[in-house]
């Protein structure tokens, strides 16, 4: 793993945020040997994606309610080509900042006609596309009067177990990101990825915002040795 | 020119609503004559169960994925893989990889779980080799009544080896 890498994600001992502190471990990470890195091939059905599966708004009979979006963008590897083929999925609150799960307790309404969850796969280009409505924020107890900022949950599978990634997007200009210790869990530098860049091009007309993601991931084969390997 | 690297964030408390469907626990089918079932227990560092964590793991045959119930009970029903190619004259056991999300963690953890039928493979593994007898003890699996069973302790004394991927 390269030093970029290495910056780019957060620690996961990081006190600021409340849940970590009985859950990241407090050994040091084993670094495996370079040659080992691993190229495993899951295979994904794709017969079960449906055409629709990446419309978040028509899930149900009506419409969420909501400022109605589209996230497009790109999943690329370090090098810049695309990774085809990934299973991308996403999950969010709906416009009152609720998640549609038994464990939210949050005091703002559901939305029947929203789930909250998309899913797709990147075309050769490595492109992505999802319609939805865009989440709203809502508080939680990490510390006084929390608020975590807007966000969609994105997950991303591809055919490589080094590119494996969860992560989250957010939204240009959210003055809760001051105050979000999993926002600011990443290092400073590296925290303008997560947030989505809102295009002209990408809105629609008397119809969405849009908004634009890039995701990169690991290599595939990228690992110090291999880099050695080639001098 | 090299692209900068998306971060990582937690999976969150809630991430059933959107990992839940697409890949599930049968890397084997009912129906396969090897089919073997792993399960386990997530614990913290209160040597609490962890119910809300997600186990993938991922082998050559495909990939299995089951979040926690509300004991930390996790369960993927696979194959055991073949030996693996080291790219030297290393053996490398058989094992699968196993990334661990949940909430309060930011990124995943990745870790191994080797079989315990694979004595000699495992002491030739170039993994394995590098641990110490308590460490490697906390990838190796145990038998438990006709399959296996693997525990992902997050801290404490008993924590399980992860590695910076």
């Amino acid at each position: 793993m390269s030093d970029s890498t290495r910056s780019a994600h957060p620690p996961n001992d990081y006190p600021a945020y409340g849940s970590s502190r009985l859950r990241a471990p407090k050994q040091p990470l084993h670094v495996l040997p370079g040659r080992l890195a691993e190229l495993t091939s899951p295979l994904l059905a794709g017969e079960t994606i449906g055409p629709l599966d990446h419309d978040l708004t028509r899930q149900h009979d009506g419409e969420p309610l909501g400022e109605r979006i589209t996230i497009t963008g790109r999943v690329l590897d370090e090098d810049g080509d695309p990774v085809a083929g990934a299973l991308i999925e996403v999950w969010q609150a709906n416009a009152a900042g609720r998640y549609a799960h038994r464990g939210d307790q949050h005091p703002a309404p559901l939305d029947p006609n929203f789930s909250g969850a998309g899913r797709c796969l990147t075309d050769a280009a490595g492109g992505y596309r999802f319609i939805t409505i865009k989440p709203g924020a809502y508080p939680w107890r990490n510390h006084p009067n929390a608020w975590r900022p807007a966000h969609v949950h994105f997950s991303v599978f591809s055919a490589a177990f080094a590119q494996r990634l969860v992560t989250q997007m957010y939204f240009p200009g959210d003055p809760l990101f001051g105050q979000d210790p999993i926002f600011n869990s990443v290092p400073e530098h590296a925290r303008k990825r997560l947030v989505a860049r809102w295009s002209l091009e990408l809105t629609e007309p008397e119809w969405s915002l849009g908004y634009a993601w890039d995701i990169v991931v690991a290599g595939r084969a990228a690992t110090p040795l291999d880099d050695d390997a080639g001098a | 020119m090299r692209l900068p690297l998306t971060p990582s964030q937690t999976v969150g408390p809630f991430f059933r609503i959107g990992l839940s469907t697409t890949i599930g626990p049968h890397v084997a089918g009912d129906g396969t004559a090897e089919a073997l079932r792993i399960s386990g227990q997530v614990f913290d560092g209160a040597g609490e169960p962890v119910p809300d964590a997600l186990i993938e793991t991922w082998q050559p045959e495909g990939a299995g994925r089951c979040a926690t119930d509300d004991e930390g009970h996790f369960a993927i029903v696979t194959v055991k893989p073949a030996p693996g190619e080291a790219g030297d004259a290393s053996t490398l056991a058989p094992h699968l990889d196993v990334s661990v999300f949940a909430r309060g963690l930011l990124t995943r953890l990745v870790t191994r779980m080797y079989f315990p039928d694979e004595v000699a493979a495992n002491d030739a593994d170039p993994v394995l080799r590098t641990l110490s007898p308590e460490e490697r003890a906390t990838l190796v699996a145990a038998g438990d009544d006709g399959g296996l069973r693997f525990d992902i302790h997050l801290q404490g004394a008993r924590e399980t080896v992860f590695f910076d991927r």
